[in-house]
């Protein structure tokens, strides 16, 4: 009886692991990305610059890393909404790893297969 | 006045990020309409913003909802192969066939899962699930502590083909229409899987960031994402959904029900109407 209680409770702790985990590389991921809005959102509002034309900003990868090193407001703020948008994707590859670590096979290969189509829609481009 | 624009657009995003963490709706609902008709943002950098919001509201409503326990991973990731491969299809069906007849389908769905979460108004926490074989296999029953009731709550995942199946409807239809598909999420779990609300919620949360990733690529090369609007909705959602997040966790299941019933019941009409004007 007692064993069987240690046993359940051991592989509790372990979805426990993969919850932190998973929880702390979010909240990397989301104050990072949100230090790097606020600073360029301030550097914009102070300076009035946005360091492009009236109407434009980076829209490309190139785009948006050249006016970061050039310190431009508006790529930045654009540098600051990519990392955003990619928490979740990294998510699904940390959970990934974290399952593999688990031994947990069955959702290592859930995890995988919804990464790999998400890779897919990616270069399908054209996922609503 | 810059500041200005970006403090007014920042607010509501606080507003909508509450919202969306606490109903599993992503914000979207909220954030588009309220650029298009009070600020005036033409409609592409409405929807463009109102994806960042949902990722938003994903990434930082998971961050407690995860460490708490109230999301079921596993159920997650089980549903986003569904969703994905749904997205996938919906967006390929796009070019092929009007979706006139799909928003009628899927608006008269969710009017009637309105009218059952309607009856199911009373129950705090689903009772007598049978645990279903493939959802044991896969290892989908869980439990949280819930804090508004004080306890720790043990549950069981009943039909998950149905689940996966609506799921799948939910990827295709957001792939077609490009809508947040939340309302469907919650309303798989909820109604088929029976899940607590709250669970269903979180998950939904969750899940909608990694589909809404696949579309933001996108949006941003076509340059729908701009700064000036989307910085303020980013930070404000975020803001958001970490107080939604808490919130969430001390209401209990029969309040947000209530929440969801009108908001659900306003989707499925809004669908209908569109769909029927397109026939």
């Amino acid at each position: 009886m007692n064993e069987a209680m240690n046993k359940k409770q051991a592989k509790d702790e372990k979805i426990y692991d993969v919850e932190a985990a998973v929880s702390t590389f979010l909240r990397i991921g989301v104050l990072t990305s949100a230090a790097v809005i606020v600073t360029g959102l301030l550097l914009f509002l102070i300076t009035g610059q946005s360091g492009y034309p009236e109407q434009t900003y980076p829209t490309t990868v190139t785009g948006i890393v050249t006016g970061l090193v050039e310190g431009k407001a508006y790529a930045i703020m654009m540098a600051g909404l990519s990392l955003l948008i990619l928490t979740p994707v990294f998510r699904v590859a940390v959970s990934i790893f974290v399952f593999l670590k688990e031994k947990d096979y069955l959702y290592v290969i859930i995890t995988s297969l919804v990464f790999l189509i998400l890779m897919i829609s990616f270069a399908l481009g054209k996922i609503g | 006045m810059l500041t200005l624009f970006a403090l007014k657009i920042l607010l509501i995003s606080v507003f909508a990020g509450i919202v969306g963490s606490v109903l599993g709706l992503g914000g979207g609902i909220i954030v588009t309409p309220a650029l298009t008709l009070l600020f005036g943002v033409d409609i592409n950098h409405a929807i463009g913003a109102s994806i960042i919001s949902v990722i938003a509201t994903s990434s930082g409503s998971a961050i407690a909802y995860i460490k708490d326990r109230i999301t079921n991973l596993r159920v997650g990731m089980f549903l986003e192969i569904a969703t994905t491969v749904g997205a996938i299809t919906g967006a390929f069906l796009g070019a092929i066939i009007a979706p006139d007849w799909l928003y009628v389908i899927f608006g008269l769905l969710l009017l009637y899962s309105a009218l059952a979460m309607i009856k199911k108004a009373k129950s705090e926490l689903p009772e007598n699930v049978e645990p279903h074989p493939l959802a044991t296999k896969l290892k989908l029953h869980s439990h949280y502590y819930d804090k508004a009731l004080q306890q720790e709550v043990h549950y069981n995942v009943a039909n998950p083909y149905g689940g996966f199946g609506v799921m799948y409807g939910a990827g295709v239809i957001s792939g077609l229409l490009g809508i947040g598909s939340g309302s469907f999420k919650v309303m798989a779990m909820d109604m088929f899987m029976k899940l607590p609300l709250k669970v269903s919620s979180a998950t939904s949360n969750l899940m909608m960031g990694v589909t809404a990733a696949a579309s933001a690529g996108v949006y941003l090369f076509r340059g729908d994402i701009d700064p000036r609007i989307a910085a303020p909705v980013a930070l404000g959602v975020l803001t958001g959904a970490t107080i939604g997040a808490r919130i969430m966790q001390r209401l209990k299941n029969k309040t947000i029900r209530k929440l969801f019933i009108p908001i659900l019941a306003y989707v499925a009409v809004q669908m209908i109407v569109q769909g029927l004007g397109g026939m």
